[in-house]
């Protein structure tokens, strides 16, 4: 059945995305919001609004009875998660489910499964998607780890069979390395864990993050090609681009088919994004995780292939095949998206809510900027920080980066510190310019005193 | 009587976590920079410290409510 009523269970830019998304398909959007909430521009923009709970999520948006009810009582026949707070939430999932409510994602059984690591990894080897390179169980000696070491190549990463939470990992450059530091290993691992036993995994320094864009419809299943993430603070990414400008084309293409593969193989539904460790050097990625809801990041690749992924999400989930052949979806130039966030980047990013004094946002072709903004509107300090993505599209990323300093420029968010001046500055950068970047690239930048003060 | 303020606005705590003993309790001695209260910002913590001394006096908010910017938390008695 088509969705026709469609809560939006969520807020600041996302739900905003999903209500025009929804009303550019004839459906009727309802926006829970909490009492903090009553009068973002979701609430103002939907065809019907629903409180929801108090101002903190744990008792509003993270509330499954609250969302539940809300749903019934407003005769909702879906609800859309965007991404964070119930998004992933498999408990979430079966209380719609016992109440007759679509889920607009996968089911709750793929959700437990891909939100399991050890699972997602079996289920991302069966269907052929690489994964670390590591030892097949626990190691007792030094002489069976040098052995291992040996098939995985150097540098290895050393960790507690039994331990996690990274307590204990060494990194080993060789066999030297590895016979000194392995019975080092061992001993932590005995004292912490009372197990000695030692797990290798190749270690993959300085990688890049290259997620892919999957979408299924329970049978069929397309991909979207790629997005590079390495941009990121404390592990948040920053700035995301779609494609991924070092992959040389065979790679894309294996990268891309084995992420359909996987999706195909769990039967998935829904938006999906199968995240990688990618090796500029030896060229090779590894599955970490799939996140199985529509991400912050999701425009840079509508720029790119000129789908409507929300649209196609909520198509799907309302028992819609997909509307697209792989051979159909092309992409097409370069595309940047960089969050603005309510932080000063000129004071650890200390964050910085208030009240929107004024707002002149960017106009032109190729120029999308996906927010919640208008201006008197005082943000609450009770959620993420982020305001809004500002994302770009050109031919190529050079001329992508060029627009986005224009755009930029002309952005003006009034009354409050905004993370802007660190993307013109990242956007004036040699490295950003030359695309030689990784995931451990920003937080040493910044550092190093890279982002100055401008006026 | 020396009022505490929170710097930002946000959900006050006054313990580090749950379960966690309170920052301080009537009676307790402050020094310059004991931290006596903790402001949830946009899922960031911020710990606010007493910039005097004195005797602590009492919490004004409740462990988890909300708190507006240079909303007084706490009152030293001098």
């Amino acid at each position: 059945m088509p969705v026709q009523r469609l809560l939006i269970a969520n807020r600041g830019e996302i739900a905003v995305r999903i209500i025009r998304a929804a009303q550019a398909m004839g459906i009727h959007t309802i926006q829970a919001h909490s009492e903090a909430d009553a009068d973002m521009l979701a609430v103002r923009l939907a065809d019907e609004a629903v409180w929801i709970g108090p101002a903190q999520a744990t008792q509003s948006y993270l509330n499954v009875e609250a969302v539940v009810a809300a749903a019934k009582a407003t005769k909702a026949d879906a609800v859309h998660p965007g991404y964070g707070f119930l998004a992933e939430n498999a408990g979430f999932v079966r209380a719609l489910d016992a109440a007759g409510i679509t889920f607009v994602g996968p089911s709750a059984d793929t959700i437990d499964r891909m939100g399991d690591k050890v699972a997602a990894r079996q289920a991302a080897q069966a269907a052929g998607v690489p994964v670390v390179p590591g030892s097949k169980g626990r190691l007792d000696t030094v002489d069976d780890a040098v052995a291992v070491a040996a098939d995985l190549g150097y540098p290895v990463m050393i960790k507690a069979a039994a331990g996690g939470g990274g307590k204990g990992i060494r990194i080993a450059q060789s066999e030297e390395d590895l016979r000194k530091m392995a019975p080092q290993a061992q001993a932590e691992a005995k004292a912490a864990f009372g197990d000695g036993g030692l797990y290798l995994e190749r270690a993959i320094l300085a990688p890049r993050h290259i997620e892919v864009q999957i979408m299924g419809d329970g049978t069929d299943a397309v991909h979207y090609f790629e997005r590079e993430c390495s941009m990121q603070r404390r592990r948040q990414k920053v700035w995301e681009e779609a494609g991924a400008a070092c992959l040389d084309e065979a790679t894309r293409t294996h990268l891309c088919d084995t992420a359909v593969a996987l999706a195909k193989a769990v039967e998935y539904v829904g938006a999906g994004t199968l995240e990688y460790l990618y090796d500029s050097a030896t060229k090779e990625f590894y599955f970490i995780e799939m996140n199985t809801r529509i991400q912050v990041e999701h425009p840079v690749t509508e720029m790119l292939t000129g789908v409507d992924l929300v649209q196609e999400m909520i198509h799907v989930a309302g028992g819609g095949k997909l509307r697209q052949r792989q051979q159909d979806i092309t992409r097409n130039g370069h595309a940047i998206e960089v969050r603005l966030n309510a932080e000063d980047p000129m004071l650890q990013f200390m964050p910085n809510p208030g009240r929107i004094s004024a707002l002149t946002l960017p106009a032109g072709e190729n120029i999308r900027f996906d927010h919640f903004l208008y201006e008197g509107y005082q943000i609450p300090p009770f959620y993420d920080s982020l305001l809004g993505k500002l994302i770009v599209h050109a031919a190529t990323r050079e001329a992508a980066i060029d627009l986005l300093i224009t755009a930029l420029e002309q952005l003006e968010i009034g009354g409050i510190k905004t993370t802007k001046a660190l993307h013109l500055a990242l956007a004036r950068d040699k490295d950003v310019r030359a695309d030689d970047i990784h995931t451990q690239w920003l937080e040493p930048w910044l550092a190093a005193g890279n982002l100055k003060p401008t006026h | 009587m020396t009022q505490i303020f929170s710097p930002v606005p946000g959900t006050f705590y006054t313990q580090s976590a749950p379960g966690e003993a309170l920052f301080k309790q009537p009676g307790d001695a402050v020094t310059a920079g004991d931290v006596v209260g903790l402001v949830e910002v946009m899922k960031t913590f911020i710990e606010v410290k007493a910039e005097t001394a004195g005797t602590f006096g009492a919490y004004l908010v409740e462990d988890g409510a909300a708190i507006g910017a240079g909303e007084p938390f706490a009152e030293l008695k001098d």
